[in-house]
Formats: C-alpha cells, structure tokens, sequence
C-alpha cells in the first residue's frame, strides 16, 4: 500500500508542506489529490465539501491544480499556446487569452510574457509558466511537486516570493519537497510523511531541521563528519584544454583543464545549462572534443568509444537517471547489467550470465539498501531514491578508478543521500577519483576537496570547500563575481 | 515469485484473447449489418480444417512466422522494418535464380541459395539501415520506397532471366533440379499433402532468434536500445552501428521468408509467388507480441483464418474477404489491448511492490548500512 490513513487538512491562504523520503508516498497522495489515481478508502474534501476525483479535470474543476516537478511544456510553442493547450473553452485562443495571462501575471508578480517562445526561457521562467498554466484554470488549490530540485538559490528565492504572493492573495499552496530549510522558511505549517503514512503535522516555528529529518526517517540521523583529506598526488584523471563546439553557437565548453587525483573529490558549482552536462558527456565518449585531451592515468582517452572508457574504470552516474541510467521496463537485475554488459559478472564470453547478474543484483540490492520486493520487479515501480541506490551500487560494483557523478542525489530523499554520500566518501578513502557535478551547494562543499565554478563553458580558479561561502560561490556562478 | 509469474502470463494472454473477442463481436456487427448468415459463416470458420487444410495451414504459418520473425527484430530495437515484402522478393529472386542453374549438387545448391537469399534480402534492407545511419532517413520512408523499387527490379531481371521453354504464359525462372528440392513431411494423416521441410528452418530461426536477443550480450544491446537509445548510448552501444546490423539481420531473416515456398512447392520464382507476405509478417509481430512463441500462435491464427474462409463464398456466399476485416481488427485491436494491458501492469505491479514494502516489519535505516 502506497498511502495508509492519510490524514491532513490545509488552511485557506497558507504554504503547507508535505515532507518525507522518496517512496515515503508523497507522489501518490499527489495523483489522488490529483485525481489521476483512485483512493481505495477515505474522503477529500475541499471547504467542507467531499468531493470525488475521478480524473484530473475534476480535481481542476474543484479548483486543484498540480505543478509537476518534470516541466509539461512545448518548447516548440509560444507561453500562450502552451496556457491555452487544452483549455481553449476558457477564454480562447488569441487576445482574450493574452488579457487574462497578463492580468495573473501581473496579479501575482510572476513576471510571464504571452507571447516569449518557451524554448527561449530559462528553468526558472518555465515554473512560473507553469504555475500561471493551473492558475489560469481557474485552481486555487496549487500542488508543488518539488518545485526547487531543479532551481539555483537565486531562483528559488524567486519562486518563494511568488508562493508568497499566491497566499496573501488566499490561494493555498501545498508545497512537496524534501529539502528542510527550504520547508521551514516557506511552509505555514508541515505534514511529515513516513512509508505511506502521515506521521505528525508540525508547526515550523517549533522544530529544527534536524527534528524534522528525523521525524521523517524515524531515528536519529548520522551526523555527517568532516574528513581527513584523502589527497595523493597521483593524476588519475587529467583534462588540458578540452574544447566542444556548440550547434552553430559559441563553444559549450571551452579550454577546461582539470586534473583529479586518486583520493579527491573535485566538484564542480555552476548554473544548469552553463555546459555541465556537455563536460560530462565528452569525458564519457558520448561527444567528441573539438580540441584538447583527456588522460586516464597516463592513457589517451579522448577518442575512445563510451564502451571503452567504462570498461577501463570510469563510472558513470548520469544526470537524468531516467532517460541515461535506467531501462526503466526491465527487470532489477538487467538495470544493474547495464552500462557493464561486457564486463564480469554480468557476461560470459558473448553470453549473457543471468546467475551472475542476479547474484550481484541481490548483493547490491542489500548493501545499498534498495528498498524492493525482488529484483525482477522493473527499475519502473522503484522510487526515484531506490532507483539511484540501484545505480550507486552498480557503478562501484566495478571498483571504478574515476567516478563522473552527475548530481547525484538530486531528487533523492535525506536517508538515501547520506548513504550515497557515504558511499561516495568510502570510495574516495579507498583512492577513488570523483568528478562530483551539483546543484546543491552543501552537497559541494561536505564532499569536495576542491571546488570549481563553471560559467558559460569555461572553469573558474580553485575554491576551498573549507573557507568558501555561498555568496562567494553564487558570485562566480552568476559571473558577478 | 511464483504469484508474480503467474500474473505476467495472465498479462501476456489478456491482450490477445481480447483483441480477438473485439474481432469476433465486430465482424459479428459487420456481417449483421450487410444481412450476411452472422452464424453460418463463424460455423464455417470454426469447424474443424479438414486435413488438408491443416497442411496448408501449417505451410502457410511457417512462411508467415519467418516474416514476422523478421519484422520482430526490427521491432525490438525501435526499428519499423515495413521492408520485408520488398526483402522477400528480391531474396527469393535472386536465390531461384541461382538455385535453377544447378551448378551445385543437390543440397549443397539449396544451402548455397540460403545463404544467397540472407545476402540478398540483408543487402536490401542494409539500403535503408545505412540511410538511417548516415543520412538520418527514416527506415519507415526508405523501406516502403525500397519495396516499390523492389518490386520493378525483380519484374524487370525476371523479364529478363525467365524461362521461356515453359511454354505457358506464366513467366518464371528455370525450375530447380529434383535433387535441390525440399521434400515435405507427411505429417498429417488423411492427406496426400505434405508440411514443408522448411518448416523446420523457420524453428531454427525461432530458437536462433530467442537466443540471440535473450541470452547474448549482443542481444542485451539491441534490446536496452529499443528501450531506450539514451540509456543504450550511455551504457556505451554503439547505435548506429546497432541500428546497421539489426537491420542486416531483419533483411536477412527476411530473405528467408520465400525459401520454404521456392524449395518446397513452387521450384521457381515467377508472376505467381506469393506476394504480401511482408505485411502480414508486421501483423503477426504485433499479434505476437515480439515474442517466438507468441508468433508462432500468431501464424498459425493467420494461416487458419485464410484457408477456412477459401470456402466462405462457396458454402454461404460470403466474400473471403471478410478474413481481411478479422484480420484488421485483430490487429488494430490487440494494438490497443496491448496498451491497456501494459499499464494494468505496471500499476498492478506499483501496487504490489508497494504492498510488499509495507509490509515488511523494519527496514534497516540509513545508521544500518555498511560504512
């Protein structure tokens, strides 16, 4: 059972926040308050009235609308067609559409322009167009599904200040996430959720973080230590110069050098989009560098097939676990095969072993704590955390020598991402080279031994995790600085 | 998981079985409708075949399975091979011609023009994976351009090669020796017909294609790209060489569609070989759901369907053509079925994944993990 005696009650004109870990059911009390997935028992009720959610267009005639945290939007498309896709009946298509866009935007501050080409906008523009989407249907109910994981701190700041305004204006917001400062510094009041069911609704006022964290996870949390740098001074891998030209535009990646040793965490801080994720794909073969090289140890590796370069020792955690890092209709233990299907103990000779992979699969299932009935269940019916433990595990199955991890706990609830944490932090001891790509800045600085900012392309000088502070960081990611 | 298993075999069958009541209640609507006979016409199709329809049938299907063997391979890698008709006759073509020379003894000929036939019917398709590759073609625009080509080539060669001491106005190529033909099986009792040799060779190509996609790491390859080509990539396949080879592979297996026809009745390919055969093999795939077994259910469905409704016209003059209605609608209905079925599974499957979770007493929490 996904929800059991779910229990919460939202007042009108306040933020309140549903907090727990991934799997904890958050997303499917989201469908049923959504209306695209039944309840078995129970009521909901909107200002006394029960009502009876049968598909999402009578949550959105009961005023309930749903923000998700993957954007619903053709690029392709301009703000008011996507607004008016699907909800012609309303006020048209053309400029009685365009008056009522322009009159929320500038209801609630949200700063929307009709007729900007949505391929144009950036993350932050994009949310907002989504939650005018729901507004100008009329909800007055707005579900955030985790609505920062994919902003920067500047931007999240914004989206705070249009919650804010939402709710002076006596919309209510119930507000998804598990980012706990986040919650305690926008939430009116929070629900804590834990394996299906509502554990306790809290005033923010009187907890802590740490309070929280544990209501969520059910015990005391393990606090995170600061560690020995584990540093040598042995280049495992070594990046001079690499360029890769953009589509007809300026280079996405320009002259980055970098070099990681075996025992160091390098990280890398930096607004999504500013070639993070082209970086990544150049060092794993996925992209061809126009210029410079990259080094394994002592290896020229630019020009090698992806195949390659796994099958020598680089692990891979990609960013978008669910288009680059899961077979999401395959079984368990096909998902842990995947990426190492040339590689023991997955292979014999040209023969898939389906014992071996098995057998690792249970293994990797137990030490990472991937929360499943049985690894022939598909890498689908896991949730976000499990999924990602799943790919932890597999990655440092093969005792890789470089780590190219991609954010690699976004989306992940605090039990999951202290575990991949120590995971990461166990491997580093034991001489590992970790290229840590993140969003979240505590994440940066609790396991990087050095950090680095890259802004359109190009990396910035070196930080040190242990004296650098947030506005230091935002100022080189912005390019204020 | 023996629960699990049981659920998933009731899911595969959920979807034909439907598919095939929704063929029988429309065509029921459709017969009522033209004021045709409603039961003498299913009490034609569901008598039991007389056995030499079971020959025929099982002939039939062992053609159409290698055909939708073919267009599975596509299938599982994302690949719509709508090729196989144009595949098929250029193979066939290009084997009796080599085959009727003779100028090897008896099996080796036949073993030769199998070969031939891969090669022929691999190359052609192989036109529309390297487009793809390399230009970015749809293999969808390119295999059907590639099957109007086809079909004016072969008309053209046969012109050409055909073998005018035949003496009827059937134009063919030179028959086969006796020694390179096929001998059939008398496996039906009843019938002086026989069941095609061949239908063996489209078993081998059944078993060869389950073990090659199911426990090989070239299989596991061509199976994570139909999933998903981003994943693929990042697992480290090549795809567009994928792409090449699985499309080599569904031309080849598509050369074979004609061999069971051409070594065991025909001995010759001219105006008169089967044709169509291709897009009954897409039909099949579906139906069959890319699975051997599946498929091979799926022929042998296809198969009966036609040969029970040779006799509609004559015992309750009704159009044969009515098969192709059932035909369509199973199709187009299993398509769907398929899809209602896939998500009933997927939440049924949430559910229980969930259930069995909250199930469990205590998980070990995140102080429980090895450091």
């Amino acid at each position: 059972m996904a929800n059991k005696d779910v229990t919460f009650s939202a007042r009108r004109g306040t933020v309140h926040a549903i907090v727990g870990e991934n799997g904890a059911g958050k997303s499917t009390l989201m469908k049923i308050l959504y209306g695209a997935q039944r309840a078995d028992e129970g009521t909901i009720s909107v200002d006394g009235a029960v009502l009876s959610l049968h598909s999402p267009s009578d949550a959105i005639d009961a005023g309930i609308g749903m923000v998700f945290q993957h954007f619903m939007l053709a690029d392709n498309l301009t703000v008011l067609e996507n607004v008016v896709l699907g909800a012609e009946k309303r006020h048209g298509i053309a400029d009685r559409a365009r008056a009522e866009i322009e009159r929320i935007s500038a209801e609630y501050g949200l700063n929307v322009h009709p007729d900007d080409l949505v391929a144009d906008l950036g993350v932050g523009i994009r949310q907002r167009v989504e939650i005018l989407k729901v507004l100008y249907r009329g909800a007055k109910i707005l579900i955030l599904d985790e609505p920062t994981a994919v902003l920067v701190p500047q931007e999240v700041d914004e989206l705070f200040d249009n919650l804010r305004e939402l709710k002076s204006e006596g919309l209510t917001v119930i507000f998804i996430s598990h980012k706990l400062d986040e919650v305690l510094s926008l939430a009116d009041s929070i629900t804590v959720m834990r394996r299906g069911i509502t554990v306790s609704t809290v005033d923010p006022k009187s907890v802590t973080a740490r309070q929280l964290a544990e209501l969520m996870v059910g015990s005391e949390l393990p606090s995170p230590s600061t560690e020995e740098s584990t540093v040598t001074d042995r280049p495992v891998l070594t990046i001079s110069d690499l360029t890769l030209a953009g589509a007809g535009g300026p280079d996405v990646v320009k002259d980055v050098s970098l070099t990681i040793r075996a025992g160091e965490v390098l990280g890398i801080a930096g607004v999504e989009g500013n070639g993070q994720a082209e970086l990544v794909e150049a060092i794993m073969g996925m992209r061809d560098p126009s210029a410079g090289r990259i080094l394994l140890e002592d290896t020229d590796i630019s020009d090698w097939h992806t195949r390659e370069i796994r099958e020598a020792g680089v692990g891979y955690i990609p960013e978008d676990r669910q288009r680059h890092a899961l077979l999401l209709g395959a079984p368990l233990w096909e998902n842990v095969m995947l990426g190492h299907q040339t590689q023991k103990p997955n292979v014999r000779g040209i023969w898939v072993d389906a014992a071996g992979a098995k057998a690792a699969t249970e293994r990797i299932a137990a030490e990472y704590d991937v929360r499943t009935p049985s690894i022939l269940v598909t890498a689908h019916s896991l949730s976000g955390g499990n999924q990602q433990k799943l790919i932890v595990g597999r990655e440092m199955s093969h005792s890789p020598r470089v780590l190219i991890a991609a954010h690699p706990t976004r989306g992940v609830d605090v039990g999951a991402q202290a575990a991949i944490w120590e995971q990461i932090k166990k491997a580093r001891r034991e001489g590992l080279a970790v290229l840590l790509i993140s969003a979240d800045l505590d994440e940066l600085v609790g396991l990087s031994d050095t950090i680095r900012v890259i802004l359109r392309g190009q990396l910035s000088g070196e930080f040190d995790p242990d004296v650098v502070t947030a506005e230091d960081l935002g100022a080189a990611m912005t390019g204020a600085g | 998981m023996k629960g699990t298993s049981l659920r998933k075999l009731g899911l595969a069958l959920a979807g034909p079985v439907l598919a095939i009541l929704v063929a029988f209640v429309v065509t029921s609507i459709v017969l009522l409708l033209a004021g045709d006979p409603v039961v003498a016409v299913w009490t034609q199709l569901l008598t039991a075949p007389r056995p030499r329809l079971v020959v025929a049938i099982i002939n039939g299907a062992s053609v159409y399975y290698l055909s939708a063997i073919a267009v599975a391979i596509g299938f599982r890698m994302n690949l719509f091979n709508i090729g196989v008709d144009g595949q098929y006759r250029v193979a066939a073509f290009a084997a009796a011609v080599f085959a009727g020379q003779g100028w090897l003894p008896g099996w080796l000929n036949i073993f030769v023009s199998l070969l031939i036939a891969m090669l022929a019917g691999g190359l052609w398709a192989g036109i529309a994976g390297w487009l793809k590759v390399t230009r970015g073609v749809s293999e969808v625009i390119s295999t059907i351009m590639l099957n109007a080509i086809a079909t004016g080539l072969v008309s053209y060669f046969l012109f050409q090669v055909a073998d005018s001491t035949t003496g009827s106005n059937v134009t063919n190529t030179k028959l086969l020796p006796t020694a390179s033909r096929v001998p059939g099986f008398a496996l039906i009792p009843g019938t002086p017909n026989k069941v095609y040799g061949f239908v063996l060779l489209s078993m081998l190509v059944g078993v060869a294609y389950w073990v090659v996609l199911n426990k090989t790491r070239f299989g596991f390859d061509l199976r994570a790209t139909g999933r998903s080509e981003t994943a693929a990539v990042a697992s480290g396949v090549d795809v567009k060489r994928m792409v090449l080879i699985a499309m080599l592979l569904s031309g080849a297996t598509a050369g074979l569609v004609g061999m069971p026809l051409l070594f065991g009745q025909d001995f010759s390919y001219g105006t008169t070989f089967q044709p169509g055969l291709g897009f009954a093999g897409i039909a099949i795939a579906l139906l069959g759901r890319n699975n051997p077994i599946g498929i091979a259910f799926g022929a042998l469905l296809w198969s009966y369907l036609e040969q029970q409704s040779n006799g509609l016209q004559i015992t309750v003059g009704v159009s044969s053509e009515l098969v192709f209605i059932i035909q369509g609608v199973i199709v187009l209905a299993v398509v769907i079925a398929y899809e209602v079925v896939r998500r009933a599974g997927l939440r049924m499957e949430q559910h229980s994944v969930a259930r069995q979770l909250s199930d469990q007493p205590d998980f070990p929490t995140a102080e429980g993990l090895p450091v």
